[in-house]
């Protein structure tokens, strides 16, 4: 089970993350929206260490990581996606997810080697025929699966995703919501940011929404998509942008 | 008086200059993000004609005028244009490669159009009319200092904070993007940055040439007083980095008042490297940073069978050459490879890991000072290994919770006081005789030592290739392209760094050996920094990813002495321009000659002319407000 408890950061003037608490329970798919800046993104970097929270705590299982480098969360069975892209793009693909299979399995010679892993999760992803490609000359929707097998070659507990339809296909964003419900039928703790409604109503069993940085309302799906509230922040949102 | 109240103001008269060119160099940095090593040289180029004007009749405040507010930003804008411009989100290497370029470029010019065996002097400005203020006499020269350190750092307060363009400069500070959208334009601030910090380059240049002699390769290296002061400000804070500047000047002093004159020159040098590490062990922790470089198009890695039937048809075509070598071109045949094994050492380095060293020929000279003290066997050879890579570990320590680029300051610096204080110390070798060098394993005859000195260049190379091979490789490479995707998969990078950057010293110091053993006997000018800034210029130029790009890069710097000796005097005019055109051109097509022939011959991608997937987002549905909180943190 993956936790934040109280988390808050201001960055300058702006409250990006103010007293935000969520629970990721295994085996299942949370979801976690709001409009652009409602604080998703710095969340995530929060839970994964790459920003140091004000205040609050991240807890996996019973360990908790708040005083922990990004690297090390990692080892103890964070794993993460990237809104903008942190692929290795000079690396080939299967290099990308091999790299990060080597790393999980260190030394021990015991059970699937680590090419086999990356073989195994590249055919998960549906990215096989890119396999020899340079990473960094994939288009953003490829990247993004990449960058998700590579996640899922650390073997993590909890798997944290920044938008990963952005950028897919209708056809790939259903393969991918399949994808991430038998993830968690497996047993992982899903977290998902993602933009695509349709994807985030199928596969979530259970909602956060965020705005200007706190908790706007919480719950199934259903529920949250008929909240006053969260209609009038994205409504709004829409507003401002447009 | 007393002597130390004397020194402390004489100090800080020096830290005022320091201050200054150090804000300029934090100024260009922070708006155009790309840190300026040829700063120095635009001071002293600004310094030069100075000078020029003067001996040309010109009065001194006009001369002033014109080399300080019109020739230096007018180096800084043209520049900027033609080199910075392009490098957008280039990697480290790159940027650092071409101001580089720049930086000889600037030497080679000032060589050119100003002999420099011509000793030139020019005098402080009022001559020698001084005053005493409380007790201690200062020079008019000195007050001018004083004034000018004091008025401009107000002057560019009031800017940032007043004039809309200051603003803007600020905004393109914090945010490049955000402040895009706001409608200040980031080329037209990065422009003004270029200029306004070039015009503090040539302000401190000119102040400064009154001072010290009016040397082309001195002036040019001041830039790293300057960056050292600048890292106490951690290249970013002006007040910080002025203090910094003030500080150094005062240390600098009252260390050369208080040591013997035999030590003189080595304090002199030595304490900007000191300051520098100082500054560096206190500098807090870089956080990793998501989001920055776009990565190249990388070079196909050939598998272990393919190198090894490249490695043996290179050994079968080298010992053919060998055989039907004129005899009086063996000696600098082989030179060349004991070149490109040293620049061998910067394909996992630089190539790989985007880490850059400027002071690859110093870990050489150490390796092979090494090798002459321990004699040819065996043991001199792993000597000359171990010996420099256990130093490039000292080096690299204290910059790994840091930015790449600090590693890079680091290693100028360090070159910078080896050049002072160990190459020409008598200890290591004698000025006049040098230091006679074996050849290791007691090959003997010219060319049995180049077939050895080639077998060694093919079976590191055939090492460099299996290093990329494995997971040290991954790593590596994963490390040059996103430290941040290297943290959430839980790789720690500091091993892999500090891995690295000893296996490439070590490298270089077998090449330096074997170098060594070719010359017979070197001189404590064999390992110059400035070559070594020269020889990262050429592997960049001609691929640093790729051992070809490298061993061509190797054979063509051997050959410049000899394209020098049949061109004559317009020689040293058309290496400038080569050097110049490379820079250029490597801002143009960042992966080098050979990077971007193979490119073109074997498609080294599946999938061409596709958006990088970064600059794709950038594109597509970036959510503006994200922005504003993700850049506010790095």
């Amino acid at each position: 089970m993956l936790r934040v408890e109280n988390a808050a950061v201001r960055f300058g003037g702006v409250q990006a993350v103010n007293d935000m608490s969520l629970e990721c329970p295994p085996g299942r798919v949370t979801g976690l929206i709001g409009p652009n800046g409602a604080g998703k993104t710095t969340l995530f970097n929060i839970i994964t260490g790459l920003q140091r929270p004000d205040s609050g705590r991240v807890l996996l299982g019973d360990r908790d990581l708040t005083r922990l480098p990004a690297q090390r969360r990692a080892r103890a069975g964070l794993a993460r996606t990237f809104q903008r892209l942190e692929v290795f793009g000079s690396l080939t693909v299967r290099e990308n997810v091999l790299l990060a299979a080597e790393l999980k399995r260190g030394l021990s010679r015991k059970g699937e080697a680590a090419t086999e892993i990356a073989d195994r999760l590249l055919a998960r992803v549906g990215l096989t025929a890119l396999a020899d490609s340079q990473a960094g000359a994939l288009p953003t929707g490829s990247a993004r699966l990449l960058e998700l097998a590579r996640a899922l070659a650390t073997d993590p507990s909890a798997l944290l995703l920044d938008e990963p339809g952005s950028g897919l296909s209708e056809n790939e964003s259903a393969a991918l919501g399949d994808l991430l419900l038998s993830l968690a039928a497996e047993g992982m703790s899903v977290l998902l940011v993602e933009h695509d409604v349709e994807l985030v109503m199928r596969v979530c069993q259970h909602v956060y929404v965020l705005d200007f940085g706190e908790l706007l309302c919480e719950g199934p799906p259903a529920y949250v998509q008929s909240d006053a509230r969260v209609q009038a922040a994205y409504l709004g949102a829409e507003l401002a942008t447009a | 008086m007393s002597t130390l109240l004397a020194l402390t103001v004489a100090g800080l008269v020096t830290g005022c200059i320091y201050a200054l060119t150090a804000s300029g160099l934090v100024l260009t940095y922070t708006t155009s993000g790309i840190f300026n090593f040829a700063h120095g040289a635009i001071g002293m180029i600004a310094a030069f004609f100075y000078w020029q004007l003067i001996e040309w009749g010109v009065p001194t405040l006009p001369a002033f005028l014109l080399a300080v507010l019109v020739l230096s930003p007018l180096m800084g804008v043209v520049v900027e244009r033609i080199m910075i411009r392009r490098l957008g989100n280039a990697s480290l290497e790159v940027t650092l490669t071409v101001t580089v370029g720049l930086l000889l470029l600037l030497i080679a010019i000032a060589n050119t159009v100003w002999d420099p065996l011509t000793a030139r002097r020019v005098q402080p400005f009022f001559g020698s009319h001084q005053v005493t203020v409380g007790g201690v006499i200062l020079s008019y020269h000195q007050l001018v200092v004083i004034a000018a350190a004091v008025v401009v750092p107000l002057a560019l307060w009031a800017f940032l904070r007043q004039a809309r363009t200051g603003v803007a400069l600020r905004a393109v500070v914090d945010d490049r993007e955000l402040a895009a959208l706001t409608g200040a334009s980031p080329s037209t601030v990065g422009m003004i940055g270029w200029a306004m910090g070039a015009a503090l380059a040539g302000l401190a240049g000119v102040l400064l040439v009154s001072q010290v002699e009016l040397n082309a390769i001195t002036l040019t290296l001041l830039v790293i007083n300057g960056y050292a002061a600048a890292v106490m400000g951690r290249l970013s804070n002006l007040p910080l980095t002025i203090a910094g500047g003030l500080l150094l000047g005062v240390l600098q002093s009252l260390a050369i008042g208080y040591v013997t004159i035999s030590w003189l020159n080595q304090v002199q040098t030595s304490i900007p490297m000191v300051f520098l590490f100082v500054a560096l062990l206190i500098a807090p922790p870089t956080r990793l940073r998501v989001g920055q470089l776009a990565p190249l198009l990388a070079p196909r890695v050939p598998s272990a069978r393919r190198s090894l039937q490249s490695a043996l048809v290179f050994l079968a075509i080298a010992a053919l050459v060998t055989a039907i070598l004129p005899a009086g071109q063996v000696a600098s045949v082989t030179h060349g490879v004991a070149i490109a094994i040293i620049l061998l050492s910067l394909v996992p380095m630089v190539g790989y890991g985007s880490m850059v060293s400027l002071c690859q020929l110093t870990f050489a000279g150490i390796g092979c000072v090494a090798m002459a003290k321990t004699g040819g066997s065996v043991l001199g050879l792993v000597v000359a290994v171990l010996a420099p890579a256990a130093v490039g570990l000292l080096i690299a320590l204290p910059t790994m919770r840091l930015r790449g680029l600090y590693l890079s300051l680091a290693t100028l610096a360090f070159g910078y006081a080896m050049d002072d204080n160990f190459f020409s110390n008598s200890s290591v070798m004698t000025q006049t005789l040098g230091l006679p060098v074996p050849r290791p394993l007691g090959i003997d005859g010219p060319r049995p030592y180049l077939l050895f000195v080639t077998a060694a260049f093919t079976v590191c190379a055939l090492g460099v290739l299996a290093l990329r091979r494995s997971t040290f490789g991954r790593r590596l490479v994963a490390l040059g392209d996103s430290p941040a995707g290297c943290a959430t998969i839980g790789m720690g990078i500091r091993s892999t760094k500090l891995g690295i950057f000893a296996l490439s010293a070590g490298l270089a110091g077998l090449g330096g050996a074997l170098m060594g053993g070719q010359e017979g006997v070197v001189g404590y000018t064999d390992f110059p920094l400035l070559l070594s800034l020269t020889l990262l210029l050429m592997a960049v130029v001609w691929g640093v990813r790729t051992i070809s790009g490298v061993l061509l890069a190797a054979l063509f710097f051997e050959l410049i002495p000899h394209l020098n000796g049949q061109l004559g005097p317009v020689g040293n005019s058309v290496l400038s321009l080569l050097v110049g055109l490379g820079a250029v051109g490597l801002g143009k097509n960042q992966n080098g000659i050979v990077g971007t022939l193979l490119q073109k011959t074997s498609g080294l991608t599946k999938l061409p002319s596709l958006p990088h997937p970064r600059r794709a987002a950038d594109q597509g549905d970036q959510p503006v407000r994200e922005e504003v909180l993700t850049g506010a943190q790095s």
